[in-house]
């Protein structure tokens, strides 16, 4: 029901500009104030989660259904998460050269860890939601 | 001395290694294929840093050219935050099971993390800058100063671990037959933090949605939990 936003109709088409504006203003001013809150409160959490637990608690509690306009503005900026997360990702390839000697270890750790993580974790989740199903 | 590039050339390097990695993905995407390593993910940081090596620029020139995606970075993670809202009806339900998963994948990443580097002979130095490796990179840079960690190894690993998740994550998946999103999800972003996260939106928006939950809670548990347990047995 509430899913994926509708494309904006034809009425809306010539301030779309706008409604992209506007949902923009409302994620930035979100990611300032967490930003004041991480500096100030001098808290490890980086500005941009406190950011997003504010206006998740703001569009929770505001009541009213949230506008067409920010959700638009919200996914258009998630689905370019990937290509957002490609500078960080070459970093990987010029990590500093001081631990030469454990780079198996490094990798090992990575993989496998990872692995285990992943599957480790969905098993138990799996586990947990199970009794749900269960009456089929 | 290096030679001088423009900024602006370096971060169309990044647009313009994105496209091909891009289209090389949505053309392997066909069902059965198996083909984790092929996401932009991994192919287009490949291109990039291959060309970067080619006419020799360094990283930190490219990372500075390039600062625009990471604050718009930011912007996502606050945008995050609409999904979070859109399915909050569905984790209401489901606040313990999500509870207990959380302790345990969070606990779990870290054990497993710590293991696996004993085991593999790394030093103590590299194994406190591996322990927040499944948790997002500026919490992670936050944990592993305070712990005594290396920023740059860190860093790195934690890129890794989230390539490393949102690769190979959608395949464990099908071999452990999980076909719930919000299992998927969940895990995703426990394990394999935000870039987990862009992958699980790949998947569905109720898989996104699990996926920054899971993100932000680990990060935040972590982030309050990790320096206590490594003074106590580590340091």
């Amino acid at each position: 029901m509430l899913s994926r936003p509708r494309r904006a109709g034809p009425m809306a088409n010539g301030s779309q500009t706008l409604n992209m504006l506007r949902g923009f203003i409302i994620l930035l001013v979100f990611q300032g104030i967490g930003e004041a809150a991480a500096h100030y409160g001098k808290v490890p959490i980086p500005g941009p989660v406190i950011g997003m637990v504010l206006l998740f608690l703001a569009l929770t509690f505001r009541g009213s259904e949230m506008p067409i306009w920010l959700g638009q503005t919200g996914y258009f900026m998630i689905r370019w998460l990937a290509l957002m997360f490609v500078p960080a990702c070459v970093g990987l390839f010029f990590l500093p050269t001081s631990h030469v000697g454990q780079w198996l270890a490094i990798i090992g750790v990575i993989v496998l860890a990872t692995l285990l993580t992943l599957t480790a974790t969905a098993c138990v989740m799996k586990h947990l939601l199970q009794p749900e199903t269960k009456h089929r | 001395m290096m030679a001088w590039i423009s900024p602006a050339s370096l971060l169309a390097v990044t647009f313009a290694a994105f496209t091909p990695a891009f289209y090389l993905y949505k053309i392997s995407k066909v069902p059965p294929a198996i083909h984790p390593l092929l996401h932009p993910l991994v192919t287009a940081p490949l291109l990039v840093s291959g060309l970067l090596l080619l006419v020799d620029v360094d990283y930190s020139q490219y990372r500075q050219a390039n600062s625009p995606l990471f604050f718009l970075l930011g912007t996502a993670t606050v945008a995050l935050a609409i999904p979070l809202h859109q399915q909050f009806h569905h984790i209401r339900k489901l606040v313990k099971p999500l509870l207990i998963t959380l302790l345990f994948g969070a606990s779990f990443a870290v054990i497993s993390a710590l293991s696996v580097a004993w085991l593999l002979g790394a030093s103590i130095d590299t194994l406190i800058s591996l322990t927040p490796k499944s948790v997002t990179t500026p919490i992670a840079l936050g944990i592993t100063e305070k712990i005594g960690g290396e920023p740059g190894l860190t860093a790195g690993v934690v890129v890794f671990t989230g390539v490393v998740g949102a690769a190979f994550g959608p395949i464990l998946f099908r071999w452990l037959n999980i076909t719930d999103d919000r299992i998927k999800g969940f895990v995703l972003g426990i394990s394999a933090h935000a870039v987990g996260t862009a992958r699980a939106f790949e998947i569905s928006s109720r898989c996104g949605a699990f996926a920054s939950l899971g993100l932000g809670l680990t990060g935040i548990l972590t982030a309050a939990l990790l320096p206590w347990v490594v003074t106590a047995f580590l340091r």
